[in-house]
Parts: C-alpha cells; structure tokens; sequence
C-alpha cells in the first residue's frame, strides 16, 4: 500500500509539471493571433467551407439534412432511454416487468429504419450521379501528385499546353521545422496556383508519378485520389472569383503536410490574360525564330531532331534501305540550292516521304543543316530558321 | 486464483495441486482461464503502449508548428498506433474474454484444443516484439498508415517486413483462436444448452469467428503480395510493372470491413450480458439480436469500397455501396432499439458494468449517426480522410469496443479475481474516460468539417483551438487508463478488495455464476444438468 501511495504522488507531481508546461505554452498561444482565411480554413469553423460549386452547396444541403434526421432519432431514442434510466430505477421501487419478446415491435423497428434509409438515399443518389458527370468541360487540366508538390498541366480549352508545378513556399516549411508558424495562409500558400476562370466547367484529370495523393478543394466539393500509372477524374464549376485553399488527403509520406492546392478563380477577361502573359513566356523559354546560328551549334542541335524524327527510316547511318532513299551522298541533299530539299521536308513526297511542316523553323533548319554537314555530306552549306519561314510562304 | 470450494459446478474434484506452478503454470498454460488471463494482459500492455504512441500524436498537434517529432517519425507513430490497437489491443482482449467466458457460459470444462490455445497466444509474442523491434531498424517503423497502402509501403524500410511478418503471425494466432471458439462452442455445450438458448456473448463470438476466418487469409494475402513486390521482383501493386494499387485498396478492405465488426460484435455481446443483469429483466428480443448479429456480419462482406469513394469508382460502384452500407443501420438498430427496450420498465441499478454499459449505448451510437452521414458518398467525398473519419472510428472503436471491455471488466472481474472492485473508483474510471473520451474526440468532428486532412504533422493555424482541447482531452484520457490499472486492476490481482460472492449482481443469470469466485481452476469436468432456460445448474 505504501507504495502505491509513493506511485500516486509521483503521478500527481508529474500532472502538476504537466499542468505547468501546458499553462506556459496556452500563454504563449494568445501571442498568436490568426484569422480566418477566406477560401480556407475560418478559425474554429464549424461546418463545411462555404460552397462556391454546385456540388458543394449540395454536399452541404445533405449534411443538414442528415444532421436533422439524426438529431430527431437521437431525441428519440435516446428521450426513451433517459427516461428509462430515470424512472425504472431500482432505487425508486420500480419493479421489473417480464415481457422480452414481440415480432410485431421487432418488424416495426426493422422496417421504420430501413424506409428512413431510402429517404436517405434518394436526394444522395441525385448527387452522386451529378457529381460523377465529367462530360462537356470548357477547360481541362490534369493534375499530378509528385512527393510533395501538384504539377499542373492544362490540356484542353483557353490555356491549353500551359503547364508547371507548384510547390509549397519555403518559409512556410521553415517555419514548420522552426516549430513558429505564422500567417493565416501557414502551410498554404505555394509559389503558382493553379488558375481557372469562374463560370466554366473545370475537369481535373488526376494521376501520379510515385505514390496515391489525393486532389482535394473543400469549397469545391472536391476530393480525387491521384493514383500513379492510372488516371481518374473529377470536376467543378467555381461560382465565385477568389482563393481557395485545399490539402493532399491521402498519406504520401513524409512530407504528405507539405503539398497544399491553391486554387485561384479569375474572371473571363482576367484568365484571358492570364493566358496570355503565360503563352508569352512559354515562347520566350523556346526557340527565338530570328536567332541567327553558327554552324556547328546547329549540327548538334539537327542530330537530335534527325535521331528524334529522321533515323527509323533513313537509318542513323544516312543509307536508307528499300524503297527509302539514302541521305548521304544524295544529290538533293548535296545541291547548292537549298529550296529543293526544303520542299521535301516541308511538304514531303508521293513516295512516302511525309511532311514535316508540324517542326518548328529552328528544327527544320537545325536537321537541314545537319544532313548537310554530316556521314560523307561535308558542303558546308547552312541554313538558318529565317530561310524555312520564307519556304513556307 | 485457485482456491477450490466444494460445489456443484465443481463437482468437488480438487485439481489445484495437478497443474504446474510457476512459470511453467503460464509458458504451458492449457487452461483456457489462465489463457484468458494472458491474453486480456498482453492485450492490457499493448494498449498502453499504443496509448503511449497516440500521446505522442496529440502532444505534437497540441500547437502548429513541429515541436517534438519530425513528420517521418509522426507517420510511424500514426500507423503504429492503428496498427497496435487493432491488432494487438482490441483483438487480443476480445479472445481473452472468449476465453475466460465461452466454456464458462456454456458448461464446457475446457476450450475444445486447449494445446493451440496455448500456442495461439504464445504465437503473439513474436509478433510483439518484431512490432516493437520495428521502431529500432534502420528507417523506423512503418509509416504507411494502418492500411499499409501500396505503392507507398514500397517505399519503407525493413521494418515493414518486420510488420508483414508480425500481421501474419497475428492472424495465424487469429484463426486458431476462432477454431478454437467454434468447436468449443458447437460441440461442447453441456446438454440442454441449444444453441438459441445460448448466452449472446457467445453467438456474437461465433459469428466474430467465422468473420476472422473467412477474412484473416485474404488480409494475409494482401501483405504477402506487398512483400513479394518489395522483394521478388512481382508488380501486383506497381503501375510500372502492370499492377494496381487501388486493387491493393480492394483486397485490404474485403479484410478490413469484416475486421471493423470483428472488433465490435463481441463488445454487443458483453453489452447484452450487462443491460438485462442490471435491469433485473431479460434481454428483449434474443432472437432478433441473433438474427440481426448474423445481418451484420453478412452485410460487413458487400460494403468493403465506402472506404474508397474518392479512389475514383463508376457512378454504379459509389450508389451500390452507399446504399449497402447504410443498409447496416437497420440491424444496427434493432440492436439499440432492442437494449433500450430491456431497459424499460425493468428495475435498474447503476454499478459500474452497467454505467459502461449505458455510455456504450449513448456514444457507440453518435459513432453510428457520423457512419450514416460517411456512408452518403457525396458527403463522405469532403470528409473521406479528414479527422471527421478519425472522430467517427474512435467513437464506435474506443467508446464502442473499449468501453464494452471496461464494462465486461468490472462485470467478470470478481468472477475472475474473487474479490469486488471499488465502486466508488469504478465510477471516477468511467465518469472520467467519458468525458475525457468526448473532450478528445468530439472536437474531432468540427475539424474534419473544416476540411483538416488525417495524418498529418503540422496544420494550419485555424485548427489549433481544437487541437489544443483534444490533446488535453487525450492526455486526461489516458491518465485515466492509468488509473484504472493502479487502483482497480492491480488491486483487483493482488486480491484486496471485499471477497465476491458468488453471485456478485443481483439480476445477472447464467452458468458463470453457478461457480464459485473466483472460479476454480477446473470447472464444469462433467457436463451439468442444465434448468430448461440453461440458466441454472440443477444437480
């Protein structure tokens, strides 16, 4: 008995030192002060975001919903029971009755719930087939889960072939380690959100590249695992121009905390330009057209295009084989006037050379150039990325 | 525990001097009640030693912000936490509480193989120690969740083997266990003991046994695929290799459904032991709680991919499995409807078996209300994998299956022991796991609302009232555990305490308390004759 005395003290010294620790760490929480983020988490919210979709606004009409069914089976059941517990108590003379069985009770009881579970399952049907409706979307963006960011790519619609990966911002994740957060948008905020304009039908192809993730926006209603090597899909239509925040919800890792979704609405006009201004600097990262090059610089760029387009018929050797003509030594190839040759490649051949209009001018020109100067081809002969848009007029 | 009084359970035959003393009593235990008393003390240990993992869970989202653990090791401490509880916490305690009560409820002298119960629980030491020994391989332990998701549990160290061979050996243990239980129970029974006249802790068993082995093999299945992916060079799981990891999902829970009721209906089982003994009035409605136990368990096996809404099913796939699922209301209800039921009009008292009793109705059921709101698919799309999930399985998990436990405790206990708990200390135990039970695990919901995402290390700063009361819900809640054990466990172990009569409870019938307490070491060695109700032992 002495010992557990000893035992029993000791605990309540530790809760005391608890208790201390904790009352030191509560102070320093009224320091931090943070506010609701809009589009995000409120502080101490209570109930679902504030829908800014269709199907958000019904995934909230059926939480109600069900909420209030609950609430009147809770009153219920639980009203007869509290009632029980307070006056067939033993200590109030009541005596216990003898009755223990009734089919009829026991068929009520069983039918009753299951007509409630159809109630149920009507409006939730709606909502299911709706929400599962990917068919006839303005704008189609797939969504990567990669440990730890989302890569954006846009594939259909205004803004189709724009496409980059958005990453947590690194003092948000410094701050983590640091054990001081700040900021109403802490582990939320990432360096390019994925913009969409309002109004429009907004598909999310989801896949992976290593481990399931899941593509979750609550204002949206959204929430789609990311499976690599597969792809699903899922879609909104944001309502309202603004922010909206959401965080991977399928354990990724280590660093599955870390890959927060930022979603940014535009209106028309602004996604339009938004579109632009990112058009503008996908053409500024790819060839300048007008650049004038130097010979050896535009051989190797034209063996890479020759081995990525040229080689599986021409073979890497230039000799072709069969009805395909070889490329070394061919008189086309080898004549001074560059135009026959440009013909050839821009527009093909009846004998089953295809044309190749689809590569960009730096391309043409670089592969040209490489033919040229290349097996026992040596003519010395350049041709720049100017001359193929004058070819193609 | 062995003091034997002349009685007719008996039959008068003293046994305490022909079984082993010692270690070897424990190491070659075939008596199925010192088996029962391992497993409930393993079972004990890992519980606190998942408790231990889950403080460290709450303590690190107490604030945003990492101030004790890195997010590799908070994923450990999640999984490991799951892991442990359900494997080695709540499974474990419910086959000790088959073994100790089976034989006794149905006149039996013994568990039908009494040798693989013994190696069915020594079997779970191994795979303890290889759990714990996880946490110290290069890597860390396991930190894939519960669920061991694939293709990210190809990622993890060789702890995760170290996992896989624990689960396997765990559901060996398992399936032994539940033969064990349903040859004990359908060719032991003494005469008149049909089984409709069965005590319903029994048939819950029963049914739990067939769910374990229909669903043990295909959960070994699973992580036996896993291993050999990580391995042996096969891509079931891999997209890169032809495989799929959403199938790793399906295969996991065709188990893992079936294992969530494994967990509960041996909880309803004790819960129907306790309301009618307390309400001095029997069981209303023993049938339909049979049938509706058996609806349940049938249901468990067609609702597996409500946990996989947001995988990306066809619309048909998301509408059968939602309406499936809330189908289980319906047995589930009958089940409240018909407790509730044997308490009216009855002549109640509130000791603390039948206080546990109560409070597994009132919480195991807002459990049930939030599983009815997760089985709507469009709902369950903004909740699927937020706390409001982790809310709702520990409402139906901890206030469901623990506290059935805590209750059949302090029922059986002086069966057990021999010797009374403290009431008064029953009452602080339960008074105070309640409310810290709800203060923990209540704010859960609003979180999951607001869209906080499971499993995760740091959070925005919204969430951090609600975090801050749930870790010192879950703190309170644990100091709680701690307490049950020093003042009413060990005590109870020790022997102090008032000596337990017979007949402890006043309503309570059944052939377990036609033995003396504590319960001689052998009883029931000839088949006794049975009252036509199988309640009464009469000569």
């Amino acid at each position: 008995m002495k010992t557990m005395k000893a035992l029993w003290l000791g605990w309540i010294e530790r809760a005391g030192q608890l208790g201390l620790v904790l009352a030191t760490v509560l102070t320093t929480q009224v320091a931090m002060a943070v506010n609701s983020l809009p589009g995000g988490p409120a502080v101490n919210q209570l109930d679902m975001h504030p829908p800014v979709t269709a199907i958000a606004r019904e995934q909230q009409w059926l939480h109600y919903f069900m909420m209030i069914i609950c609430l009147v089976i809770f009153i219920g059941v639980f009203g007869v029971m509290f009632y029980s517990i307070f006056k067939h108590r033993k200590s109030k003379g009541a005596k216990a009755a003898n009755f223990h069985e009734s089919t009829t009770v026991e068929i009520v009881w069983t039918i009753v719930p299951f007509i409630i579970v159809i109630f149920m399952a009507l409006p939730a049907t709606k909502a299911v087939v709706a929400m599962k409706d990917t068919s006839a979307a303005d704008i189609t963006i797939k969504a990567t889960g990669i440990q730890w960011k989302w890569g954006y790519d846009y594939l259909k619609g205004e803004g189709e072939g724009i496409g980059f990966i958005s990453t947590l911002d690194v003092a948000q994740r410094e701050m983590s380690d640091a054990g001081k957060p700040s900021g109403d948008d802490y582990l939320l905020r990432v360096d390019n959100p994925l913009v969409v304009p309002v109004d429009k039908k907004i598909r999310i192809i989801t896949t992976a590249t290593d481990v399931i993730h899941a593509w979750m926006v609550p204002a949206f209603g959204v929430k789609q695992d990311a499976i690599p090597g597969f792809v699903r899909d899922t879609w909104f239509r944001a309502e309202k121009v603004g922010d909206y925040y959401g965080q991977c919800a399928e354990l990724c890792g280590k660093e599955h905390a870390y890959m927060p979704i930022h979603v940014k609405v535009l209106s028309a006009q602004d996604y339009s330009s938004w579109v632009d201004g990112e058009k503008k600097k996908i053409a500024a990262k790819s060839d300048d057209p007008s650049k004038v090059w130097v010979l050896p610089e535009l051989v190797a760029r034209g063996e890479k295009v020759y081995n990525a387009n040229c080689s599986q018929c021409h073979q890497p050797n230039g000799k072709g084989g069969g009805p395909i003509k070889p490329l070394d030594g061919s008189p086309t190839v080898l004549d001074p006037d560059k135009s026959k040759q440009l013909h050839m490649v821009l527009n093909g051949s009846a004998n089953g050379m295809p044309s190749w209009k689809a590569l960009s001018d730096t391309e043409i020109a670089a592969v040209v150039t490489f033919t040229k100067n290349h097996w026992s081809n040596a003519t010395g002969q350049i041709v720049q990325p100017s001359e193929i848009a004058a070819a193609r007029k | 525990m062995s003091a034997v009084l002349d009685h007719h359970g008996d039959q008068g035959h003293d046994h305490a001097h022909d079984h082993p003393h010692g270690w070897r009593r424990w190491v070659f235990a075939t008596n199925h009640k010192d088996i029962g008393t391992l497993y409930l003390l393993f079972s004990f240990t890992m519980f606190i030693f998942g408790g231990i993992l889950a403080l460290g869970i709450r303590a690190e989202l107490f604030h945003p912000g990492l101030q004790f653990i890195n997010p590799q090791l908070f994923n450990q401490l999640t999984t490991m936490h799951g892991v442990i509880m359900v494997f080695g916490a709540i499974m474990p305690a419910f086959v000790g509480f088959a073994n100790w009560m089976v034989p006794l409820q149905i006149g039996a002298a013994d568990m039908a193989f009494a040798r693989m119960n013994n190696f069915s629980f020594w079997l779970l030491i191994p795979a303890a120690l290889s759990i714990v020994i996880a946490f110290f391989l290069p890597g860390g332990a396991p930190a894939a969740g519960w669920t061991l998701y694939a293709p990210l549990t190809l990622q993890m160290g060789p702890s995760m083997d170290a996992a896989i061979f624990a689960l396997h050996i765990m559901g060996a243990s398992s399936i032994m266990g539940s033969i064990n239980i349903i040859v004990t129970i359908l060719n032991m029974r003494a005469p008149g003991m049909t089984l409709m006249k069965m005590p319903l802790f029994c048939w819950t068993w029963l049914i739990t046994a067939y769910l374990l082995i229909a669903v043990m093999p295909v959960l070994a299945g699973a992580i036996t695929m896993t291993l050999t992916d990580r391995h042996f060079g096969t891509t079931f799981f891999n997209p890169a290799g032809g495989g799929d990891p959403v199938m790793y999902q399906h295969i996991f829970w065709f188990f893992g459904h079936p294992e969530v009721y494994i967990m509960i209906l041996p909880a309803f089982g004790i819960v129907s032991a306790i309301i009618p003994a307390f309400a001095r009035k029997r069981l209303f409605g023993y049938t339909s709680m049979v049938y509706a136990t058996a609806s349940i368990a049938i249901l468990s096996f067609i609702v597996w991919a409500h946990h996989m809404f947001t995988t990306g099913m066809p619309v048909t796939g998301q509408l059968f499995f939602m309406y499936a699922t809330m189908l289980i209301a319906v047995p589930t209800g009958v089940k409240i409807f018909n407790w509730i039921a044997t308490m009216w009009r009855g002549s109640m008292t509130f000791e603390t078996p039948m206080l546990f009793a109560v409070g597994f109705i009132f919480v195991f059921t807002m459990g049930g209300f939030t599983g009815l709101i997760l089985a709507m698919a469009p709902v369950d799309i903004q909740l699927q994998d937020t706390y409001y999930v982790v809310a709702h399985f520990h409402y139906v998990l901890v206030a469901g299956s623990l506290y059935a436990m805590f209750a059949g405790v302090y029922y059986w206990g002086p069966k057990w022991t021999g010797v009374m708990y403290s009431e008064t200390r029953g009452k602080i135990h339960f008074w105070g796991s309640l409310i810290a039970f709800n203060v923990t695990f209540f704010p859960m919901h609003f979180l999951g609302l607001a869209g906080m995402p499971r499993r995760y290390a740091d959070y925005p700063m919204q969430f951090t009232d609600f975090n801050m009361i749930a870790t010192f819900g879950a703190f309170w809640f644990g100091l709680m555990q701690v307490y049950f054990f020093l003042f009413i466990v060990v005590p109870m172990m020790r022997g102090e305490g008032k000596p337990a009569p017979q007949q402890p409870w006043e309503g309570a019938e059944g052939l377990e308390w036609e033995v003396p307490s504590p319960a001689p070491f052998h009883t029931f060695e000839h088949p006794p004759k049975l009252n036509a109700a199988a309640t009464k032992v009469i000569g």
